[in-house]
């Protein structure tokens, strides 16, 4: 049984005027691990954020779960894994507390963190390996330890779909295994990801689904293409648009 | 001591202990979303209020709140939309503010030295009234502070991430905008206009010297804030020194102290071998051509 858990329909995105998406149509369904893949610029960081909310659509439409993205409510199931921490400030913070601001969506701005958020935050720090770490402040730690803690945060939430930003970008062999098998963890347990990358690396395998954007188009939708990137060879540089028919992934099986 | 036998002297301190551990409770959240000196400006708006309340005959600290919090408010949605021209519109609205406040106080009948009181602070003339209402506003504050500190760092530490939590982002900004106008207005009491962003701030860069999580510095920032204002006070008592600036000086005096110890206890520890972090290997593997 498989549901749509995004649905982008002709969606085009612009920034000052510049197209960046232009007539994007995707669908992504319960348990599969779909990959966004492209060139700098090509929009595929744009595709996510549209897809979250956080840029505009000018044209077409977004749903999340099957409701509309304009009247999607249960933040709580979508867990946001952004490229890098914020620049931040000298303001120091825990690890821990960087991660216990994954359990917002679930708990709400008033109610004050309690057992089961504790031990949230506590078990998506293991999850990613980075437990011994939950008091150090996150500005001590390594490139691939901090983009550990964002996705501590994110799995914090305990969501069924994780949307991750480039996050494999500039991390070490060490963070990329952690970071691979806390999210072959996350897809075990029938959560759905939708990732944008640059390059796939120990992620590949997990894969269901590879989407390239190129120019504002999605040029290829299928399976992960070969890594010389034949995509960007000129007879794949088209649409292929697609409804709910879309075939299961590979790990849609339930 | 004996000098608190005086009433005055009693308000006053009772007054700076309240925004002493208000404003660093919310200096924190301003430092940390970069917008430390966002207080001296939205003072300098406060000023206009201050100015049309004593031209009008109306309460000046009632005025500057109005003023404040609707400069607050502008500041915040210029901050939202504006990536370009916010930096001009916010110059605007500060010196707006400033020239304002000094035209409609010359307009009025009042003398300089009230103009100064605000522009530098008169702890010392704090009626009842005024301590009734900066503990009011002051602890009102405070509470909202330290309740929605999870909303409020997650909204200053990483704003889209906030967003995708679903987290009134907006409401949580103008809560913001509108507290820190309120405690602007109050510390205007106690260290004037021109001395409104240090009791936010100093006390928040001197904690997190030497503290390691979010929670632990706004809790030294707070105590900080609090040491400040009463050895402010008692040294303005016993020195007959302005109570504002005394306030201050110790804030930035605490600020050196702790830096420098915590530069000598740094030394120490780097005196003993420390493991070297592992390296980071290459960004990406090529494969292909």
């Amino acid at each position: 049984m498989t549901s749509e858990v995004i649905t982008v329909a002709h969606g085009v995105v612009g920034y000052d005027g510049r197209p960046v998406l232009r007539d994007v149509s995707l669908t992504v369904t319960t348990g599969e691990v779909v990959a966004i893949l492209g060139a700098n610029g090509s929009g595929k960081s744009t595709l996510i954020r549209a897809v979250l909310g956080l840029v505009p659509l000018s044209a077409g439409s977004v749903a999340l779960f099957g409701r509309p993205a304009r009247r999607f409510r249960q933040w709580h199931r979508i867990g946001y894994v952004p490229q890098r921490l914020g620049a931040g400030s000298g303001v120091p913070a825990t690890v821990a507390e960087v991660v216990a601001s994954g359990r917002l969506a679930r708990r709400g701005v008033l109610r004050p963190p309690g057992r089961a958020d504790r031990e949230a935050v506590a078990e998506a720090l293991r999850a990613v390996g980075l437990a011994d770490r939950a008091k150090d402040p996150v500005g001590t730690l390594s490139g691939g330890q901090q983009q550990r803690t964002l996705i501590a945060r994110a799995l914090a939430g305990r969501p069924e779909l994780l949307v991750l930003d480039e996050p494999t970008a500039g991390v070490d062999a060490a963070s990329q295994e952690a970071f691979a098998g806390a999210l072959r963890g996350f897809v075990d347990d029938g959560g759905t990801v939708l990732l944008v990358a640059h390059e796939l690396g120990p992620l590949r395998p997990l894969i269901s689904r590879a989407v390239v954007v190129h120019q504002g188009f999605i040029a290829h939708d299928g399976a992960v293409p070969d890594p010389a990137g034949h995509h960007a060879a000129p007879d794949h540089d088209h649409v292929h648009p697609h409804g709910p028919e879309e075939p299961a992934g590979l790990w849609s099986t339930r | 001591m004996s000098l608190f036998q005086y009433d005055f002297m009693l308000r006053a301190l009772v007054g700076a202990l309240i925004i002493g551990l208000a404003a660093p409770a919310l200096g924190i959240y301003l430092v940390q979303r970069r917008l430390a000196l966002i207080g001296d400006g939205i003072g300098h708006v406060a000023l206009t209020g201050v100015g049309a309340g004593l031209l009008f005959q109306k309460s000046p600290v009632i005025m500057a709140v109005i003023a404040a919090t609707l400069g607050a408010i502008v500041i915040e949605l210029i901050r939202e939309r504006g990536r370009t021209s916010g930096d001009l519109a916010l110059a605007l609205l500060f010196y707006g503010g400033i020239a304002g406040g000094v035209v409609l106080v010359g307009l009025s009948d009042s003398t300089s030295a009230n103009l100064n009181a605000y522009l530098f602070g008169a702890l010392t003339t704090t009626s009842r009234d005024d301590l009734v209402t900066i503990a009011v506003l002051g602890v009102a504050v405070l509470a909202a502070m330290i309740a929605l500190r999870p909303a409020l760092f997650a909204v200053c530490h990483d704003e889209e991430y906030a967003r995708v939590s679903g987290l009134p982002v907006r409401t949580l900004n103008l809560l913001l905008a509108v507290t820190t106008a309120i405690t602007v207005t109050i510390a205007m009491r106690a260290v004037g206009v021109l001395l409104i962003s240090a009791l936010m701030v100093v006390p928040v860069a001197t904690a997190q010297q030497v503290t390691r999580g979010f929670r632990g510095t706004m809790a030294m920032a707070m105590a900080l804030g609090l040491f400040a204002a009463g050895a402010g006070i008692w040294m303005a008592a016993v020195a007959d020194t302005a109570p504002g600036a005394s306030v201050v000086v110790l804030a930035i005096a605490s600020f050196i102290v702790v830096t420098l110890l915590a530069a000598g206890w740094r030394r120490l520890r780097r005196e003993r071998p420390v493991p070297a972090p592992a390296p980071e290997p290459h960004e990406v593997v090529l494969r292909g051509s």
